[in-house]
């Protein structure tokens, strides 16, 4: 049957056409009933055995889907009406909604009422959409209960009090969410159910409860057309809301209208906004300015102190606190950047957040409904109120809200329960929130990727070694060397003299491409996770647990595939030609960084692999030395080591990760064969390739660097990386140590590496910084990092081994895998380092000591400092609360004296002075000042 | 975007194989030798047939064979914004001659020397697939207009759109951005008269399309070849050379 669909849409001049489009109504549809007599059965999923039929409304979708992600609830029809009305308001709603439905154990099934004869309506005369989508929904639910009969019970789940009594005339079986959700008599589950003005039921409820909270906190947000109005007119200016990592009461909005940050200062100004919202500003005023700045001091009152925390040495600039902005808000008046106000937000960021409850007292009688405040991990987002039903089971746990409306006449936002991760302070339950809290999928692979997996055991078969493309390399002496207890060996080395006085050096890396097809579950999932993750105690990984320990792991002597470059090099290092081939492998030694360099440094070892190491350590030296002579930069990183107790997992000791000559001469050769690929791929797909480009830092970006060098008499010279890179070498002071902290200031200056699809950029900006290589890419490890799996697919088709798959033609596809790769790699990152504040925290718990420390920056209030041995940085302060006493006598009255621009403190008295680099001692220990968020305090000793 | 739902419907409701409503009618241009209307869901197309007659422009004449001329245009209200399109622009230029060389090949030329024959080809109303509806009304114009012919020529569009081979594109399937194949056959024959794509495609995939096309092209074959037979029955009856 054929049916029109017309409407009238207004084009972007401004002119009004009628489109018109076709829309058939079919008699195949089916039902979903697994029980249905007469309808196709292949993809039903509504079992007989559920009691009722459940149909969703759209709010109930829109609002209600931490319930509906419960497992509890099951055998729900969506109408293809609802999942429209979802997918137009909300996107991420609608994925969370089909994630579901793709679960076959939820019985979520879809039904396209909209193109099914029977169930189609159209819009009456004078009805509108939202009233013609009501009944489209109530005739569909009619139609079921009419189409099973009596062998099931329909419900229509809706809160619209006029839809259920429409409903109700119409004989369909109606409630609401929450008086389904009270007769399935789990009282538990009604903490899920977000509440909302709505329901008009709860409304009478909540009034009740809250009869003091009339007073109006926050201004009214504009009314939409009212924004775009004002955006069209530039009275309004549009932007992303960045609240500042390190004070949740000052917020950034990045605006093209303005052209640079507008700075949001104090909780009232921004008006409800969360991290992350696209708002709308409208800037102030300078005389208001003062204003806003005693609503933000009054604000804070209630709320917890702004303080800097201690945590790990920033990696790179991105981690560090912006310098600029910091000083900016100290010296706010005097500032000129532009402040505003925020007058609606034009699209909200909410997400589910990790926290635990504020510590409250247990009102008498349990199992009552009570209001606790939810304080999320992270510090930008205020605290959040939820209603909960078991308060004494949640006080002490991590648990995950969500957030449903902030009112104006409420504080704080007001959200639900979504589900317990654990016990708080425990170390498993707080590594979970760290994977949460940084969007790490670390849940077990599916059953559809595992079945991609081949066989087990699985051994190299007589195909392989018969393969055309594939060449036999068993009799080379191969081996691999990486951090000990490493299970994920994805490369191995070999080098051999041959009898034309060349050097053949190879690369093996482990050919997972023979594994990953594109297109199969297990290369969607690899794509989506994108990397492993390293937590001090765990590995996430990318791929199912066979791939990555053992069939793609190039274990000691077992046949492997793998993807080889190999090298043909005169002694002094410099290639003559390089070749790429698939092979098979046996590795004769799987050496640890350790031993191979202990094999290195043993004059007394001679054996043929002790021999290649030396070589190959030989040959790359030179090519260190020449990369050195190019501009590439040696940076220091303040890595740590945990040992962890094998049995509990707690750390027993810390200490700096050391860096042996072994580790180098590996990183050497994987950089080689990283450059050799990228010229490689790029020569064949300059359009299409995955490179790796680390973008040149901006001069701003060295400004710390160069105001602490200039403190102590240095000169660094940062017009290129070839010279920062000499000058860093001169660099050098009276203590061994000196040069190292130099370096490792420098590193935080840097931007991050990202990957790139070589089509968006040109040639120039392929530079890689750090490396002072033109172009670069990841090709080495395949097993932990999806990049490389694209490289390696890449490499493939370049020789013609296989071909291109098609979604490697389109610009946009590559573009977004490599954006998805960047998001992911950066927040792997983060969670490791994250991960490794949480295990320094543990580890001090018990054991609060002295150590060492050195000053890295001078500034108002005191210095931050640097303890080396643990790799943390933090605040010592001098000045105001929680200043340092100094146990020399000096009293907690005594005055100091900073100077920013020399970067000194000196006493009044004038028997102290600490300028920046000193050494200083800290005594390190754990404290809480506000419950549930235990952090690391640096003290002053003498 | 999405074309497909994941439970299989793309937006107007048809599953990815099938394609949309036929319709033709034969004899609508009372004054033309031969004329069809022919719809492809709300793409409606009308051809006239003139001749074989004298050759207008006496230059043009070719002593062996009939000349063949295609004049294609849009109806200014064929589209939801109205606007007055020529017939010389480019598009309909290039789309007149592929209509003209796509037919050409079918009809026996050679039988007909100093001739012309006229095919006028106007869309209606556009939502997708216009060439491929054009192809199909010209070919029944003229086997309306008693022009011999090899066979019918069929021409239907597949495209390739979320990893999936669809059938007949309609307007918002066709601005999708995917490859977009047009193929025109001869039915009886199996032999392909026109192939066009102007994207990108793997080979592998390319032959999926192609297939599909080539699938829809057959069922609009049939579909045409019993219009015609109906109509010829009616003429038939009228003419009392058929007996009910």
């Amino acid at each position: 049957m054929l049916s029109n669909k017309s409407f009238v849409r207004k084009t972007r001049h401004g002119r009004v056409i009628k489109v018109v489009r076709e829309h058939y109504l079919r008699d195949d549809i089916s039902c979903g009933a697994l029980f249905c007599p007469q309808c196709d059965t292949s993809k039903a999923a509504l079992r007989q055995t559920a009691e009722n039929i459940l149909v969703v409304d759209t709010n109930v979708v829109l609002h209600q889907m931490d319930l509906l992600e419960n497992e509890i609830i099951s055998d729900v029809v969506v109408l293809s009406v609802v999942l429209e009305e979802v997918k137009n308001k909300n996107l991420s709603l609608y994925n969370r909604l089909r994630a579901i439905i793709d679960n076959p154990t939820r019985h979520f099934f879809v039904f396209a009422n909209e193109h099914h004869k029977d169930t189609y309506i159209k819009a009456l005369a004078g009805e509108t959409p939202n009233d013609r989508n009501d009944r489209a929904i109530r005739v569909a639910t009619q139609w079921y209960q009419e189409h099973l009969g009596p062998s099931a019970k329909v419900i229509l789940l809706t809160n619209d009090m006029d839809n259920r009594s429409k409903a109700r005339e119409s004989g369909i079986i109606s409630e609401t969410v929450q008086a389904y959700v009270q007769s399935l008599g789990k009282p538990e589950l009604l903490d899920l159910v977000a509440r909302s003005d709505a329901m008009d039921i709860d409304k009478n409820e909540a009034e009740d409860l809250r009869p003091n909270k009339k007073a109006v906190v926050y201004a009214e947000h504009k009314v939409m057309s009212e924004i775009t109005a004002g955006l069209h007119q530039g009275r309004y200016h549009q932007g992303k809301l960045r609240v500042n990592r390190y004070n949740p009461f000052v917020a950034y909005v990045g605006s093209e209208s303005v052209g640079e940050e507008i700075l949001i200062n104090g909780r009232q100004d921004m008006n409800r906004a969360f991290d992350g919202d696209v708002v709308a500003v409208e800037l102030l005023p300078q005389s208001l300015l003062p204003g806003s700045q005693a609503v933000k001091i009054a604000d804070r009152d209630d709320e917890e102190e702004e303080e800097e925390p201690v945590g790990l040495v920033p990696a790179s600039a991105d981690d560090a606190p912006q310098e600029s902005q910091v000083q900016e808000n100290s010296q706010l008046t005097g500032s000129n950047r532009p402040c505003g106000r925020v007058i609606g937000i034009i699209k909200r960021n909410w997400r589910q957040y990790c926290g635990s409850l504020e510590p409250m007292k247990m009102p008498g009688g349990s199992g009552g409904n009570v209001h606790a405040l939810f304080v999320s991990a992270d510090r930008r987002i205020p605290k959040i109120r939820i209603q909960t039903r078991q308060l004494a089971n949640l006080i002490d746990k991590r648990i995950i809200a969500s957030v449903d409306s902030w009112e104006p006449n409420s504080r704080y936002p007001s959200g639900h329960y979504v589900r317990t991760i654990g016990d708080i302070g425990d170390r498993a339950t707080e590594s979970d929130v760290l994977l949460i809290e940084n969007d790490i999928n670390s849940r077990p692979f599916a059953d559809a990727v595992l079945a991609c997996l081949p066989p087990l055991p699985w051994s190299v078969s007589d195909q392989d070694l018969l393969h055309q493309q594939r060449q036999d390399l068993r009799n080379l002496c191969v081996f691999s060397v990486d951090p000990i207890g490493c299970k994920d060996i994805d490369d191995a080395l070999h080098c051999k003299l041959m009898p034309n006085g060349l050097y053949e050096v190879g690369v093996h890396i482990a050919d997972v491409t023979n594994f990953v097809h594109p297109g199969t579950p297990l290369d969607e999932e690899a794509s989506q996770r994108g990397t492993s993750v390293y937590m001090v105690e765990r590995r996430i990984d990318m791929l199912p647990k066979p791939l990555t320990e053992d069939i793609c792991s190039l274990r000691a002597d077992v046949e492997r595939l793998a993807f080889s470059v190999l090298w043909e090099m005169t002694a002094e290092a410099e290639i003559v030609s390089v070749s790429f081939t698939k092979s098979i492998i046996k590795s004769s030694a799987a050496l640890s960084y350790v031993e191979a360099q202990a094999r290195m440094d043993d004059s007394r070892l001679e054996d043929a692999l002790t021999a290649d190491l030396r070589n190959m350590n030989r040959l790359a030296k030179i090519m260190r030395q020449r990369r050195i002579e190019r501009g590439a930069l040696t940076l220091a990183s303040p890595e740590v080591k945990f040992e962890i107790d094998t049995e509990t997992h707690d750390p027993l000791d810390v200490g700096m990760y050391q860096v042996r000559e072994a580790n180098q001469m590996v990183e050497e050769f994987m950089l080689a064969a990283n450059i050799s690929v990228a010229e490689k791929i790029l020569k064949h797909f300059p359009a299409y390739s995955l490179l790796r480009r680390h973008p040149v830092p901006t001069p701003n970006m060295f400004e710390p660097l160069l105001r602490t060098a200039a403190a102590v008499g240095v000169h660094l010279d940062i017009s290129s990386s070839k010279a920062l890179a000499d000058s860093l070498d001169h660099a050098v002071g009276d203590d061994p140590y000196f040069n190292k902290l130099i370096r490792i200031l420098a590193t935080r200056c840097m931007t991050q590496a990202v990957y790139f699809c070589s089509g968006e950029l040109s040639l120039p900006e392929f530079h890689h910084y750090g490396l002072a290589a033109p172009l670069y890419t990841h090709f080495t490890s395949p097993i932990r990092r999806y990049a490389d799996v694209i490289v390696h697919r890449l490499l493939a088709a370049a020789l013609g081994l296989s071909n291109l798959p098609p979604q490697f033609r389109d610009r946009s596809t590559l573009t977004s895998i490599s954006d998805n790769l960047n998001y992911r790699h950066r927040n792997a990152q983060m969670a490791g380092r994250a991960s490794v504040e949480l295990h320094t925290l543990i580890f001090f718990k018990n054991r609060p000591m002295d150590a060492e420390a050195r000053i890295v920056k001078i500034q108002s209030n005191g210095f931050i400092v640097f303890v080396p041995k643990f790799g943390i940085e933090g605040p010592v302060y001098l000045i105001g609360k929680g200043a340092s006493k100094i146990a020399s006598g000096s009293t907690s009255e005594c005055s100091w004296v900073v100077d920013e621009e020399m970067q000194t403190v000196r006493a009044s008295d004038g028997n102290c002075t600490f300028r920046v680099l000193d050494v200083t001692h800290v005594h390190i220990e754990v404290v809480e000042p506000q419950p549930n968020r235990p952090k690391l305090q640096l003290t002053l000793v003498s | 975007m999405e074309f497909i739902s994941p439970e299989g419907l793309r937006l107007d409701g048809r599953r990815p194989h099938e394609m949309r409503q036929l319709h033709a009618e034969v004899g609508v241009v009372a004054k033309a030798d031969g004329s069809a209307l022919f719809e492809m869901g709300n793409t409606k197309v009308i051809a006239a047939v003139y001749g074989p007659h004298e050759v207008q422009i006496h230059s043009q004449q070719l002593h062996d064979q009939a000349l063949v001329r295609c004049e294609y245009s849009m109806a200014a209200f064929s589209t939801g914004e109205r606007r007055r399109r020529g017939k010389s622009d480019r598009r309909a230029m290039e789309l007149s001659l592929v209509i003209r060389q796509t037919l050409e090949a079918a009809i026996l030329t050679h039988l007909m020397p100093r001739s012309q024959i006229d095919i006028f080809v106007q869309v209606l109303q556009a939502d997708g697939g216009t060439r491929a509806a054009c192809i199909n009304a010209a070919s029944m114009a003229l086997a309306d207009a008693g022009i011999p012919m090899r066979d019918l020529v069929v021409s239907c569009a597949a495209g390739y759109l979320n990893s999936t081979p669809l059938l007949d594109l309609n307007y918002i399937e066709d601005s999708g951005g995917g490859p977009d194949l047009t193929v025109g056959i001869f039915p009886k024959l199996d032999k392909v008269s026109l192939l066009q794509m102007d994207s990108k495609l793997s080979t592998d995939l390319f032959e999926k399309v192609l297939t599909l096309a080539m699938e829809g092209s057959k069922a609009i074959a049939e579909y045409m070849r019993q219009m015609l037979l109906e109509n010829t029955q009616k003429l038939a009856f009228a003419r009392g050379t058929l007996k009910r």
